[in-house]
């Protein structure tokens, strides 16, 4: 290839600064990106550029369905950072997350009618177990046969929107839905309480920022975490140190589905109210981009959350406003992971102009 | 049983498994230069709708088929670009690939939802079409699927009796020595997940254009993750490639026939459709058993980024 007057150098050191100005790179690499792409498709892009990024947060409704969105995804992400801080790579968080959901509402069809004040907590168990129990196959396949992780827990995504179909077109269906494939709506006792009246947030964001808290705590100030960073940064060192990789494969595959099934308990319990066939947009997969630009640290993903759901309240808005598919939102939240990645490269390398001296 | 049946089956697995070994043969090849990407469920996708976009415009699958197979070279030039040039985790530059692609591929298909595509007739090949049970079952078929054989035969040749097959497995296998001997290790990597896209543009064509023929969101439905799969099952052999493939495109019209069978069994339509990807997570658990096998047969670089200067 032939030499660009821009090359990247070795810097001796890994730069202190730049992984938290990569993010922030890449945001803004997203957001130039965006006006190139509603350009390129012929809509004006400052009009586009104002729907998808400025809109939906334009009141305080706004804000409160961005933090409903940014829930589940920090719930999800928060423990999946935890596994991909020891080089766990749980995939399936979207499975573990339908899980969740389903687990959640088998307390609550199973206890239909009661007004019981512990319901609610009931389901949160039910959810969380659920999610755990999904993903301790992968974490029992890779712990006991060395099955690779990565392929495991995104096959049982498949698995688990598979029998969220079968429970809502069959056994669990509500006898007076018109066929349609979903559950009853849940009693009152059921669902999350809202948080702030005339609108649809609930106490589950309160769930998730604890879980924020908790993965700070574990994560920063326990023994096992340090022992989970030391082993995704230093494999060979965690080794030496006689550090059980097995342990960590449970913990962090544990945590991941554990974190997501609360997610998707808070999904039935809350905007939705029932279990329906659709019952995750995409939060697993993208919660796997928030950890990500997040860099695996309960406050980042904190602001990547809600900037996450900012691109799925975006998608809603030029769907409704400009004629486009929501699922945009996908297209510029791939992008984010591209160019966070292309902008990490500047953690180890710094940019020279000139040829190189030979 | 009777022959028909069996033809029937036969045909239908053939065709199950035809974009499994086009996109895992493209893996496999990608995967011998020491290159993992993960993205290939993103890039089927992608040749799957520009395939099935410019075979409606244009009225031609192969148009589609080619125009599939540049957009799968599109797109893993994007993971080239991060895990090659920019030395990036190839794992999740990988999973960037799949979550973009997927995503890209919902958004440039929402106006082809509910467009159906006309058949692509079968080619029958004379005189051998004519065995019985086997000969309608294998040789009047698509011709995509011919097209897999021979893409079977061609990087068996090329991996084992070319020189640049040579070339490329040293590069997998050990990338400073084939450096120090004066081949760029990272043009050769570039070439090969150029390939990777190609197969997996073209798997993703053959899903969109000559099976279903139809595109709706999540078509693909695993089956790039489904060819990652079958490249470790193959323990890196392109015999095994076709033999899992044709595997696991009969379990995936298990159901078909069960539910057409008019056999009663008291089984959920959802539990046989979720059969293939249990079907490739104990393939995994078995073939990852043996530890021993995986670390012989696997490319030694398989996944670490390789910096000539450094």
């Amino acid at each position: 290839m032939p030499e660009l007057p821009l090359r990247l150098e070795p810097r001796a050191e890994p730069s202190r600064l730049m992984p938290y100005l990569s993010p922030l790179l890449a945001v803004a690499l997203m957001l130039a990106a965006g006006v190139l792409v509603f350009s390129a498709l012929g809509k004006d892009p400052i009009e586009g550029f104002r729907l998808f990024f400025l809109n939906p947060v334009k009141d305080a409704y706004g804000v409160s369905e961005l933090l409903l969105k940014a829930t589940p995804l920090m719930l999800c992400a928060t423990g999946l950072a935890i596994g991909f801080r020891a080089n766990v790579w749980n995939i399936g968080a979207e499975g573990q997350f339908i899980l969740g959901a389903v687990g959640a509402t088998g307390v609550a069809l199973y206890f239909e009618g009661s007004e019981s004040s512990l319901l609610l907590p009931a389901m949160v168990v039910g959810g969380a177990l659920a999610g755990a129990a999904w993903a301790s196959i992968p974490a029992f396949l890779k712990t006991r046969f060395n099955a690779n992780e990565i392929l495991v827990s995104l096959m049982l995504v498949y698995v688990a929107q598979l029998l969220v179909s079968w429970l809502v077109f069959g056994p669990w269906k509500d006898p007076d839905g018109f066929n349609f494939p979903q559950t009853r709506m849940f009693d009152d006792a059921a669902l999350l309480p809202i948080l702030v009246e005339g609108t649809r947030l609930n106490q589950s964001l309160l769930i998730a920022l604890a879980v924020l808290v908790a993965g700070y705590v574990f994560m920063y100030r326990s023994h096992t975490g340090f022992k989970m960073r030391v082993a995704g940064e230093a494999a060979d060192a965690a080794r030496y140190a006689g550090f059980s990789a097995n342990r960590m494969i449970w913990i962090g595959l544990l945590c991941g589905g554990g974190a997501a099934g609360l997610a998707g308990m808070a999904e039935v319990a809350g905007p939705m109210g029932q279990l329906t066939d659709k019952v995750s947009l995409g939060y697993g997969f993208a919660a796997i981009i928030v950890a990500f630009v997040g860099r695996l640290n309960p406050l980042g993903i904190l602001f990547a959350s809600l900037l996450m759901a900012l691109l799925f309240l975006g998608g809603e808005q030029v769907q409704q406003y400009m004629n486009l598919p929501s699922s945009i939102s996908m297209v510029f939240q791939g992008m984010l992971l591209f160019f966070l990645l292309g902008a990490d490269v500047f953690i180890h390398y710094r940019l020279v102009i000139g040829r190189r001296s030979a | 049983m009777d022959g028909n049946l069996i033809t029937a089956m036969l045909f239908a697995t053939v065709v199950a498994g035809t974009p499994l070994i086009i996109t895992a043969l493209g893996l496999l090849v990608n995967e011998k230069a020491g290159v993992l990407n993960l993205g290939s469920e993103g890039m089927m996708a992608i040749g799957a709708v520009v395939a099935f976009a410019v075979t409606h415009h244009s009225g031609s699958p192969w148009l589609g088929a080619g125009a599939g197979m540049l957009a799968g070279v599109a797109v893993s030039l994007l993971f080239g670009f991060l895990a090659l040039t920019l030395q990036a985790n190839q794992v999740a530059s990988g999973l960037a690939l799949a979550i973009f692609g997927v995503g890209l591929s919902a958004f440039i298909g929402k106006p082809y939802e509910s467009i159906a595509l006309k058949a692509v007739p079968p080619v029958r090949v004379p005189f051998i079409s004519d065995i019985p049970v086997i000969g309608e079952a294998l040789y009047n078929q698509q011709a995509m699927v011919y097209l897999s054989w021979a893409l079977f035969w061609g990087v068996l040749w090329f991996m084992y009796r070319s020189r640049a097959g040579l070339v490329l497995r040293s590069v997998g296998e050990s990338p400073a020595s084939a450096h120090s001997i004066g081949f760029s290790v990272i043009g050769i990597r570039y070439l090969a997940v150029m390939f990777g896209g190609a197969m997996a543009g073209l798997g993703g064509a053959f899903v969109s254009v000559f099976y279903t023929p139809m595109w709706v969101e999540g078509l693909v439905a695993g089956r790039g993750w489904i060819a990652l799969a079958l490249v470790v099952f193959a323990t890196w052999r392109p015999l095994r490639v076709m033999v899992g493939a044709y595997l696991f495109g009969g379990v995936m019209i298990l159901q078909l026939f069960v539910q057409g069978s008019g056999l009663q069994i008291d089984f959920p339509a959802q539990f046989l459709s979720s059969l293939p990807y249990w079907a490739t997570i104990i393939v995994l658990v078995v073939i990852s058993r043996k530890l021993s096998s995986i670390r012989l047969n696997s490319p030694a670089s398989l996944g670490k980024p390789y910096r000539p200067d450094a």
